[in-house]
């Protein structure tokens, strides 16, 4: 056992694995930036995964699965856009609603294909698994740990930077960016300039939802596609995801950050014990740590940083209407 | 408009109602109904829930009984209240035989068991240590005695291999006797034909989590350079990342065969349906003598209860024939894993049995070289456990929590 192997495959470890809740949050990021708050994160997620696996293998293509998951998770964004900003349904309930009803889609598209005997097996495709397999960045793969710890990954974990930067670039420099950011924080004002909020929320729900698949699509594809009936991929990624957000305070550039620290902290649970033995002088209290309080420690963490950031970030970044239904009529 | 959708509506509820009757109308009465209480859904198409569902069906449909006289209430949390409520709700369906699958059903079982009103009713519950004399029992199987041979299916391929790092994914170690005996078992099978070999055990420290059961397989293939990796986990993950790394893998409750057929050698399985076929038959025919003819069960491989899934072409060629040597002794009650005959394997398949003391990780002795006392640890310190020989089985399913010799835990 070489040491800088495992720091190596420990960090290789944290972005493959972890890079699922940079989706989740960029999506859940502009979702709420348009000024709602979407609880059905994980669902949705579900729905992308089972979604874009499917009709990935079906094409043998990574590039349309992609797709697909995207669409079929921003269905799940439009179903919440149409009960809450047309129907003006609670946007909480909504939310937990997409998360119960996505995760009981995906059973039973999964258990359907599994008992039918028709569930694709991904590892015997021969184009989409070429699409998942790690791309190496010339040159950039031959720093010594870094190299393949960073630059070696498959085109999903870096679709997801790309698409968490172009974001920022977007709400930031963009004029419709501008527009929903101003919905988000006041309706009544954008619409008063003229800004069609129905259009710019439905747009934005089902762009966000979108993302979140994608993230949903990365679980299925680490997981090599292998459904196995009693959970789902997701496991819980969406709700972290939703925290990740405030860890992150809106900003999309930020959320990769959050990613990996969080990450960091969810894969010692099973590094801790290796990383101690490979550094003893430095990290070998890392196996003294009762692995309990390792599985904790990534919702510390995230509990921590809420109150912190309510406590001395009183100016955070949260847009002053999510979670509001907005009533023209009111105004 | 709304007047038409409420009659609507109230019409649907009617006619829902009358379905429901109608259904509590067709029952025959005379038939013996089985009560069932799953941690998942019925509906699975793998997993615990699946395993247990699947062997309840195909014990009724040996004994010739119809589907509806399955009673299922799925999705049970392991929490009193709720366990109480599905037991009343087979209770009420006429049920005499309630199964429950998940560990933490225990305390509602056991408290129900002891009420008066369902006296006529047997309980069973899976995985449990609580009993009584009248109506309530255990079961769990000799799991470790498939696992015995699991390991040495992975042992002679590490000799073949020539690489004598074994990898174990383990939800937990020693902190449950079920896990502990597993791992243990199945390193005494490794070093019966590969005494050299080490087995790296690396814990999930959770049930189920797929993620996780496929990080910690590739950390033991990458960074500690397993060629075989186990598994006590329920998805199938440790061995897809077996076969993605070229490596060999035994999986566990089922054949996993399916998921990664390249590196899959065998998995020790779980045929639930044995020990169903004897509960409901029991129980629909003598349900008086329920406690003395099937009372706590603890089948193995004698029972057909507990085996390993076919040898695959991945193993070593001669495996097959140890296998059947090894399963053989024990079905027929030759020889158990936890004593203190040691087998030994040669290249040539020819078992030698050695008398000894069987030493922990530690170097503590954990079964006497007589055989006559068993030792586990207590506050910290290694005692002996009473009751002599006889301790064996409660040891192995309650107290067991050490290590055999040549196993070493990864973290923690």
């Amino acid at each position: 056992m070489s040491a800088i192997a495992v720091l190596t495959t420990f960090l290789f470890t944290v972005i493959k694995y972890n890079m699922a809740l940079l989706y989740g949050t960029v999506g859940e990021i502009v979702t709420e930036k348009s000024g709602s708050l979407n609880l059905g994160v994980e669902g949705t997620m579900a729905i992308g995964g089972i979604g874009g696996l499917l009709v990935g293998c079906a094409f043998d293509n990574i590039f349309v699965g992609i797709l697909a998951s995207f669409i079929c998770a921003s269905l799940c964004g439009l179903l919440f856009a149409f009960l809450t900003v047309t129907l003006h349904a609670n946007q909480n309930v909504t939310g937990l609603t997409i998360t119960t009803f996505g995760l009981g889609l995906y059973f039973f598209i999964g258990n359907g294909f599994k008992a039918s005997g028709k569930w694709p097996d991904m590892l015997s495709t021969e184009g989409f698994k070429r699409g998942t397999e790690s791309l190496k960045i010339p040159l950039l793969n031959k720093i010594p740990v870094i190299g393949q710890a960073l630059f070696s990954h498959s085109i999903l974990i870096y679709l997801g930077i790309i698409i968490s930067v172009l974001v920022w670039w977007y709400f930031k420099y963009t004029k419709p960016g501008l527009r929903i950011r101003a919905i988000g924080e006041n309706p009544a004002s954008a619409d008063a300039v003229g800004v069609n909020i129905t259009l710019y929320k439905y747009i934005h729900l089902m762009l966000g939802s979108g993302i979140m698949g994608i993230g949903g699509l990365l679980m299925a594809v680490n997981l090599s596609g292998s459904f196995e009936g009693s959970k789902c991929w997701i496991n819980g990624y969406g709700w972290i995801s939703i925290a990740l957000v405030i860890f992150a305070n809106w900003n999309t550039v930020a959320a990769i950050v959050g990613t990996l620290v969080f990450g960091l902290f969810n894969t010692l649970q099973v590094y801790g014990g290796s990383l101690s033995n490979a550094f003893p002088k430095l990290l070998g209290w890392l196996s003294k740590i009762p692995p309990q309080f390792m599985q904790a420690l990534p919702f510390i963490i995230t509990a921590i940083v809420l109150v912190v950031s309510s406590i001395t970030n009183k100016k955070n970044n949260k847009p002053a209407a999510v979670g509001l239904n907005y009533y023209r009529e009111d105004r | 408009m709304k007047k038409v959708l409420s009659l609507v509506l109230a019409l649907a509820l009617c006619f829902s109602l009358v379905a429901c009757g109608g259904t509590g109308d067709n029952g025959t009465d005379e038939k013996f109904l089985v009560g069932a209480i799953y941690i998942n859904g019925q509906n699975d198409t793998a997993g615990y829930t699946y395993a247990h569902h699947t062997g309840i069906t195909k014990a009724m449909e040996q004994l010739g009984m119809d589907k509806s006289q399955l009673k299922i209430v799925d999705n049970v949390a392991e929490d009193d209240a709720a366990v109480t409520q599905a037991i009343d709700t087979l209770a009420s369906q006429g049920c005499k035989l309630i199964i429950g699958i998940s560990f933490g059903y225990i305390n509602a079982m056991n408290d129900a068991a002891a009420k008066p009103q369902y006296k006529d009713i047997i309980f069973s519950h899976a995985t449990g240590y609580l009993a009584n004399d009248t109506n309530f029992n255990n079961y769990f199987g000799r799991i470790y005695q498939a696992r015995y041979l699991a390991g040495i299916a992975a042992g002679m391929k590490s000799l073949a291999l020539g690489n004598n790092n074994i990898g174990y994914v383990a939800a937990y170690g020693t902190e449950y006797a079920e896990t502990c005996s597993g791992i243990n078992g199945f390193a005494l099978g490794v070093q019966s034909v590969n005494p050299n070999a080490k087995v790296y055990v690396s814990k999930i420290n959770n049930w189920a989590d797929e993620a996780k059961e496929r990080q910690i397989a590739e950390n033991l293939i990458d960074n500690y350079g397993c060629g075989v990796i186990a598994q006590h986990c329920d998805s199938a993950q440790p061995q897809i990342a077996a076969q993605e790394k070229n490596v060999f893998g035994c999986g566990y409750n089922s054949d996993m065969t399916a998921q990664a057929s390249k590196a899959h050698l065998t998995a020790p399985i779980w045929n639930w349906d044995v020990y169903y076929k004897l509960a409901i038959e029991t129980a629909m025919k003598t349900p008086k003598e329920f406690m003395t003819k099937v009372g706590v069960y603890y089948g193995g491989l004698k029972e057909g209860f507990v085996d390993v899934s076919p040898l695959t072409d991945n193993c070593v060629e001669g495996t097959k024939e140890v296998v059947a040597a090894v399963k053989d002794m024990m079905v027929k009650g030759e020889w158990d894993v936890f004593t203190n005959v040691k087998l030994s394997i040669d290249a040539e398949g020819k078992i030698t049995k050695t008398e000894g003391a069987m030493l922990d990780n530690k170097g503590n002795e954990i079964i006497s070289a007589d055989g006559n006392t068993y030792y586990v640890y207590k506050d910290g310190a290694i005692s002996a456990v009473e009751g002599g020989k006889d301790a064996q089985d409660g040891v192995i399913k309650g107290s067991m929590n050490y290590y055999v010799a040549g196993v070493e835990e990864i973290n923690g």
